[in-house]
Parts: C-alpha cells; sequence; structure tokens
C-alpha cells in the first residue's frame, strides 16, 4: 500500500542559509512519525512546507496519492491534512467554540451564506463540541480564546486540528510550553489520537518522543542523517554526538 | 528640445523634492514602524515658517535656516508628546491619530496666519535665469533646489551607510527588536530620526514655497504622492524612495506636460482635452497600483514586516 | 447583544426612536434645519455602518470608501443631468457601478495587507477623484447641480423633505438589521475569522480572498446608495464627496462610534456631526478640538461611544 505522505528530495533556501536540503520521508497510514533535531534544523520549515505555508524550492510532497508540492494551503485541509502551530495561532478575539467551529464550518461547504445566524446551527456547534470535548475544554467554551492559559491553548490548537476530521495531522511543537502534569495529559491524548489518525510529531521532548513515536526522523542543518525505529536511533552514535548528546547533559 | 530638456529638470526637481518627504516618511515608517499622516503637515510648516521668518528677518537664507530649525524642534517635541505613544500599535491607529494631528495642525495654522496663504517671494540673486547649456536656460532657483537636493541625497547616504548612527537605522528598519536588545538608547534614536524626518519635510516645504504654494492643506495633497513614493520604493528603504520619487516626479512632470499631446494625436480635440488632466493626475497612482499588484512588497523591500 | 436592560440596549433603542420622532418634534415646533441636519446624519451614518462591515468586522483598512459616495451620487448626478430622472433607472445604476469599482479595487488591493493596502484603496479612490474632477461636462472640479430629485411613482416625492427623512432612516434600519444578519451567518464568521487571523483560517481550509472580496463588494454596494441619497439630499455632487480626507471623516465616524458593533458607526456619525454643529457655533476653529479628541480617543477609549456604554453597569 502506497504511503499516505509520500516526502521527496525537498529543499529550501532562504537567501544563503539552507533550511531543507534534499530531505526524502515516507509516512505510511497510521504510523506516528516524530522528526527531532536541534534548533535551526528546520523542523518548523518542513511543516510549513507540508501544510502549504511556503512553497519548497524543489522537491516533491505526495498527500494521500496527489501531487500536492504546489497546492494552496486550503486545498490541503479540504484533502485531510491539518496542522497546529508550534506559536500558538488562533482566534484570540473569539470565544473558544467559534475558533474550533470555524475548523468545523471550513469543511461544510461553502459559507456563502449570509442570513442564518451560524452560532445557532447545530451541524456546527455539535462536532465542535465534540472536538473540544475529546481534549478536555468543555468548560472552557464560552470564553474568548485570549482567557485561556497557555496550555489550554495547546489543547484548542489541537481541537481545531482535529475539528476538520483530518486523516492526517502535522503537529508542530505540542509540548511547548507545558508543564509535566500538562504534557503527560497531551501525551495521552496524543496516544488515543494515533489510533485513528496519522500523525507528524515535530518535538524537543524526548519522553513524549519516545514513549509515543513508531518511527523517528533526525534532521540536523535540514537534512536527514538517521531515520528508523526509536531503539535504533536511540543507539545511533551519530544522532547521539549531533542531538541526543546535547538534551541528555540538559536533563542529566 | 529646449522644452523637452526644461521638462526633465523639472521633472527632477519636482522628483528629488518628492524624495526629501518620502525619505522621512519611508524613516520612520522603517525603524519605527510608525504610519505618519501628519508628515505633510511638517512639510506646512515648513513652508509657513520661512515665509513668516524670511519676512520678519529680511534674509532669505537665515529665515530659512531658523525655518529648518523651528521645524525639527516641532517635530521632536511632537514625537516625545505624542508619536511615543503610538509605537507598537495598529497600523489603524497610527493612521487615526495622525488624521487627527492633521487636523489640528491645518487649524492652528489657520488661527494663526489665516486662511488666506501666504507668499515668500525671492532674493534677487535666485530670480535670474542661468544657462546650462547653449541656448537653454533654467531657472537659477530650481537650479539650487536640486543641488541642494542632491547634496541632502548624498548627506542622507553617508549618514545612513559610513556612520554609527546610520548602522543603527540601518539595522532597526530591519529588524526592530535586535536594536533594542543591544542597549542601545531607543528613546533618543527614535527622536532623532523622527526629528531628522520632520526637518527633510520642512526643508522640502520651505524649497518649494517659493515657486509653487504656502498654503493650508498643502500637506494632505502631497502626503499622498510621498506615500506612494515610499510604498513603491519598499518601506523602510532609502535608495528605493530615491529611486522611485526620481521616477515618479519624471513621469508626473513629464506625463503632464507631453501627455495631452499624445493624446491628441489618438484621440479627438475635445476628448483629448477632456481626458488628459484626468488621465494625466492618475499617471501615479496607476503606476503604484501596477507596482503594487506585481511586487507586493515595493521594488526595494528592506526587511522583515 | 447582552441583556435586554444594559446601557447600551437602551441607548440604540432610545435612539433609534428619537429618529424615528424627530420629524414629529419638528412638525410640532422644532427648527426645521434639525430635520435637514439629521437626514444628512442618517445617510452618512449609513456610509459609515457599511464601511464598519469591511473595518471592524472585516479588519479591512480601506481609506477610500468614500470613493462609493461619490460613484453613487455621480450616477444619479450624471443621469439627471442627461435628462433621466427616474429613480428606478439611477439607483440602480448607482449600486451597479458601485459593485463594479468594488470589485476591480478589492481584487487588485485584497491581495496586499497592512499599509500596502490603505494605500492602494486610498490610491484608486484619488484616481476616481481625479477622473471626475476632469469631466467638464459634469461639472469638473465645481461639481455639478441636480435640478430634480430621484422619481419614483407617486406619492414618493423625495423633495419633501419629512418623507426623503423617512425614506433615508428606514434604509438605515433596513442597512443595520443586514449587516447585522451578515455578520453573525457563516459569511460573517469567515469574514471575522479573517479579520482576527487570517493566516490560521487559510490553515484550517478557507480560501478567503474571495470571502474577503465579497465583503468588500456588499460594503461598496450600501455606500453607494447612501452616495445617490446624499446627492439627493444636496442637489449638488462634486468630487470632493471623494477626497481621500473624506474617507478619513468616515472612519472617525466609525472609530468614534465603537468599531465591534453594527451599530456604532450609527453613534460616530451622530457624535461627530452633531459635535461639528454645536463646536462651530462656539469658534470657527473647532478642529483644533476635533483633532487632539481623535487622538485621545484612539489612545484612551479604543471601543469608542459604543465600548464605553458596554462598561456602564447598573448598580
Amino acid at each position: 500500500m502506497p504511503d499516505l505522505l509520500q516526502v521527496e528530495n525537498l529543499a529550501k533556501r532562504f537567501g544563503g542559509i539552507v533550511a531543507t536540503d534534499d530531505l526524502s520521508i515516507a509516512i505510511p497510514e497510521g504510523q506516528l512519525h516524530a522528526v527531532i533535531g536541534p534548533n535551526g534544523a528546520g523542523k518548523t520549515t518542513l511543516i510549513a512546507q507540508l501544510s502549504g505555508q511556503l512553497t519548497p524550492d524543489s522537491g516533491h510532497i505526495q498527500f494521500a496519492g496527489s501531487d500536492i508540492t504546489a497546492l494552496p494551503m486550503p486545498a490541503r485541509s479540504a484533502l485531510g491534512l491539518a496542522r497546529s502551530f508550534q506559536i500558538t495561532s488562533l482566534f484570540l478575539d473569539l470565544s473558544v467554540l467559534d475558533n474550533v467551529a470555524l475548523a468545523v464550518q471550513a469543511h461544510a461547504g461553502h459559507s456563502f451564506h449570509f442570513w442564518r445566524d451560524a452560532r445557532g446551527q447545530v451541524e456546527l456547534r455539535d462536532p465542535a463540541r465534540a472536538a473540544l470535548a475529546r481534549v478536555g475544554l468543555t468548560a472552557r467554551e464560552n470564553l474568548p480564546a485570549s482567557a485561556l492559559s497557555h496550555g489550554e491553548h495547546r489543547q484548542l490548537e489541537l481541537a481545531m486540528a482535529l475539528a476538520s476530521k483530518p486523516r492526517m495531522l502535522l503537529l508542530d511543537e505540542p509540548m511547548a510550553g507545558l508543564g509535566p502534569e500538562e504534557s503527560a495529559r497531551m501525551v495521552a491524548m496524543l496516544r488515543e489520537l494515533k489510533k485513528e489518525l496519522t500523525i507528524l510529531l515535530v518535538e524537543h521532548d524526548m519522553e513524549a518522543v519516545f514513549a509515543l513515536a513508531d518511527r523517528i526522523t533526525v534532521l540536523v542543518y535540514g537534512r536527514v542523517i538517521a531515520s528508523g525505529k526509536p531503539e535504533e536511533i536511540r543507539n545511533n552514535a551519530q544522532v547521539r554526538d549531533a542531538y541526543l548528546g546535547e538534551q541528555e547533559a540538559v536533563h542529566g | 528640445m529646449t522644452l523637452f530638456i526644461e521638462q526633465c529638470l523639472n521633472g527632477l526637481q519636482f522628483g528629488l523634492l518628492l524624495f526629501m518627504l518620502a525619505a522621512g516618511l519611508t524613516l520612520v515608517f522603517g525603524i519605527m514602524d510608525l504610519v505618519n499622516l501628519a508628515h505633510g503637515s511638517l512639510y506646512m510648516i515648513g513652508a509657513y515658517f520661512a515665509a513668516t521668518l524670511t519676512a520678519w528677518t529680511g534674509s532669505f537664507l537665515l529665515g530659512v535656516a531658523m525655518a529648518l530649525v523651528g521645524t525639527l524642534l516641532v517635530g521632536m517635541v511632537l514625537e516625545v508628546v505624542v508619536m511615543r505613544r503610538l509605537y507598537g500599535r495598529d497600523h489603524l491607529d497610527h493612521v487615526l491619530a495622525t488624521f487627527g494631528l492633521i487636523l489640528f495642525f491645518d487649524e492652528t495654522v489657520r488661527l494663526i496666519w489665516g486662511p488666506a496663504g501666504l507668499s515668500l517671494p525671492l532674493p534677487s540673486w535666485l530670480n535670474a535665469p542661468v544657462q546650462i547649456l547653449p541656448g537653454v536656460y533654467y531657472s537659477a532657483y530650481k537650479l539650487s533646489i536640486i543641488i541642494v537636493s542632491l547634496a541632502v541625497a548624498a548627506g542622507l547616504y553617508f549618514l545612513v551607510m559610513r556612520t554609527r548612527v546610520g548602522m543603527l537605522i540601518r539595522a532597526g528598519a530591519s529588524n526592530r527588536e535586535m536594536v533594542g536588545a543591544l542597549g542601545v538608547n531607543i528613546k533618543l534614536l527614535y527622536t532623532l530620526v523622527f526629528g531628522l524626518g520632520a526637518a527633510l519635510a520642512g526643508l522640502a516645504g520651505l524649497m518649494q514655497a517659493p515657486i509653487l504654494t504656502v498654503q493650508i492643506g498643502m500637506g494632505e495633497i502631497i502626503i499622498i504622492l510621498a506615500f506612494v513614493i515610499t510604498v513603491i520604493g519598499g518601506i523602510g528603504s532609502i535608495r528605493g524612495a530615491f529611486v522611485a520619487a526620481i521616477f515618479v516626479g519624471l513621469v508626473d512632470t513629464l506625463g503632464r506636460a507631453f501627455f495631452p499631446d499624445l493624446l491628441r494625436m489618438v484621440l479627438s480635440p475635445a476628448a483629448a482635452s477632456t481626458a488628459a488632466p484626468a488621465l494625466s493626475s492618475m499617471l501615479i497612482y496607476l503606476l503604484m497600483a501596477i507596482v503594487l499588484v506585481l511586487k507586493p512588497e515595493g521594488l526595494f523591500s528592506a526587511g522583515n514586516k | 447583544m447582552s441583556g435586554w436592560l444594559s446601557a447600551r440596549a437602551v441607548t440604540v433603542v432610545v435612539l433609534l426612536a428619537a429618529l424615528a420622532l424627530l420629524p414629529v418634534y419638528v412638525e410640532l415646533g422644532g427648527s426645521r434645519f434639525l430635520l435637514t441636519l439629521f437626514t444628512r446624519i442618517i445617510i452618512l451614518a449609513m456610509a459609515a455602518v457599511s464601511l464598519n462591515l469591511i473595518l471592524g468586522f472585516g479588519g479591512m483598512m480601506s481609506f477610500g470608501h468614500a470613493v462609493y459616495l461619490g460613484i453613487g451620487g455621480y450616477a444619479v448626478g450624471m443621469l439627471a443631468h442627461e435628462g433621466i430622472y427616474s429613480g428606478f433607472v439611477q439607483w440602480p445604476v448607482a449600486l451597479a457601478a458601485s459593485a463594479l469599482f468594488a470589485l476591480v479595487i478589492g481584487a487588485l488591493s485584497l491581495r496586499t495587507r497592512g499599509v500596502y493596502f490603505i494605500m492602494l484603496t486610498l490610491a484608486f479612490a484619488q484616481m476616481a477623484y481625479y477622473v471626475v474632477a476632469g469631466l467638464a461636462r459634469y461639472g469638473g472640479d465645481d461639481g455639478l447641480t441636480i435640478y430634480k430629485r430621484s422619481q419614483f411613482f407617486e406619492p414618493i416625492n423625495l423633495s419633501n423633505k419629512t418623507q426623503f427623512y423617512y425614506i433615508c432612516l428606514a434604509l438605515l434600519y433596513a442597512s443595520i438589521y443586514l449587516v447585522w444578519r451578515i455578520v453573525n451567518s457563516r459569511f460573517g464568521m469567515v469574514i471575522q475569522g479573517s479579520r482576527s487571523n487570517d493566516t490560521r483560517m487559510r490553515a484550517i481550509g478557507f480560501p478567503t480572498f474571495r470571502y474577503k472580496l465579497t465583503c468588500f463588494v456588499i460594503a461598496g454596494v450600501l455606500c453607494g446608495l447612501a452616495g445617490a441619497l446624499l446627492a439627493n439630499h444636496t442637489d449638488f455632487v462634486s468630487p470632493a464627496m471623494m477626497y481621500w480626507t473624506r474617507s478619513g471623516d468616515l472612519i472617525i465616524m466609525v472609530v468614534l462610534g465603537g468599531m465591534g458593533s453594527v451599530v456604532g458607526p450609527v453613534f460616530g456619525a451622530i457624535a461627530l456631526l452633531v459635535l461639528e454643529e454645536t463646536l462651530s457655533g462656539i469658534t470657527e476653529y473647532w478642529q483644533i478640538i476635533l483633532g487632539p479628541l481623535l487622538l485621545l480617543v484612539v489612545l484612551f477609549a479604543r471601543g469608542g461611544i459604543d465600548g464605553l456604554l458596554r462598561k456602564v453597569r447598573y448598580a
């Protein structure tokens, strides 16, 4: 069976800086694939190219059998590829429920409806509430998104990604800034989601990565230096030198 | 042919005037991320100060020098009292607040000097035509505008490219936070930059005063052109402003001079005389629209936005 | 809307009722001038409400909105000049011309954002200004007098000041209601989401450009209608209607009144024009006060009058 996401020889430069260097990854359906690497390795740039925010200079991206390399952002979301943002990117002046309802609305046909009150439409509100329940934010649904804590913002991010009923999630550092309790909750949630979705997870939190990942790819300066099962990566000397070593030094 | 040369010089002169106005605007926009509609008011104030002070002192040069200093001071006071509170806010806030300042300045000028404008007569030594090419004469004053403007442009280039202050300015234009993080006295830098912009605007205002106008509302008319140039050239880029300003000055002047004749070759005389003034005025805006549609960040965009 | 008896709700109801009763007051001995003043206020309020749709709710900082007042006005004026007085021809032309213009301007400008968008919308408005000022046949710079108002069937008579007032008021009420429904619909949600975070909207699957363009056109058409009314009200049109500072006036009304609500611009229009009337009675230099006032509102009362009303709580 062909892989759900196939990235071939992806490359991206910003002036003199090589952000993505001949990058290839293949992710079959149902896998949770983690991408790790030191800061500046080009992980967020990778996600930006996968989601359509940036166009690669060369290379191809195939999703569910179609070439999406040049496809605009909204179209990728329509195909079932959803992303969360590393730096919280929500509708801060709208309510939590409105935020998720918008994600639902995006996949409910066109929005050239000018008359009926959108907030009263169950076909939008119910799936939104369901997504909020999945991430545990039901109690906060009527607050403006700006009133939420950072951890709750990450949860909301996830709810919005889920609301579009995607086939694959691109998660950009969902643990960023979370305390130990919140992190544990997020890991548990992602473990549940793994059962129904394919996930590309960019993360620094090594505990979470090794707890969740089926496969790990290591990026350094935009290039893949290793890719394989978690055990293989953990024991890979090159990876240890480049990245894990410094991680242990920090946590040790 | 002489007409063409003369119009080219006029276009150059107009362009250089616009450059000085746009340079201040683009500096302030690039470094402080401030949209200042009231920049045109500083232009007006420069003209009014010059007209009043030359009449008061009896000397053209002295009056002009004092007017320049005066506009600089007004600019710096404005920065400390008002502009500081606007940094970091939405562009819409800037637009509204500075629009309010335009109203204030217009009315204050009207209160002090009355609604009729002023005039600034040229001293006789500047009022003579100068022979620049055999058989081609050009106004000495307009020539001096070109010379002074080019000198200012060169000085600005030197300041921005070769001095430490200039380096801070360039750094600030492409990365505001970094400059703050470097421990530079940001407040002082901003006040000086704004003051410089005000002085440039005032200079433009007083230079055009003898040949164009000193009246209320002159700021509103010219500020749009200045913004157009800033946008075409790319925000924060003085080089871009220079190129765009010269270009706009030439297009506008040559357009107004020769476009009606061009139209008359294609349309009937009646249609041409109806369409010509409208189209000539529109030319600049059309130009900006084309540039923005093709290159939304302007021609020489400086950095992050 | 929060609660039935909030200060804001009460103010809105009282205001709308007072506007409806104004002609009665005038009939009973009040100054006829009030009728003229408030007709103008109502028309400009309508223009401000249309601007708020794209500015307050859509986050599109258009600095050329007054151009539609000019387009609508000149549609009426030019046709009247050619001897076509029927409102059934003039007004649809006004609306169609506004729609077309908005479509073109929007299509070109909405690709940009921030100050570039401001400048483009302003530039297009100035272009229209210069084109119209150059049309000698229709008065050019001096403007065009309209000798006969738009004609409809009996008994509608726009020259009857009271009747005209009620027609304008009815159209204002209709505009407010229309904008309110639009803003809360699915379409409105997309517009508000785009204002809040356009990148996120596109990431979750909305092709925001087409929605913003549609919104832009709707706002233009509404303002064009206001322009047609304005032409009838003043019996005169001039290019000055479209000058960029007039767009500034409309923005002032929207911000002063409150950008987050449909009714806010009405507060703003009333406040600005009443302020203008009263202050200019005190001093002819009243803009010296208006300028800093605007500055203070921007710095300290950003929510405008509507925002201040929302903060009022009963003890």
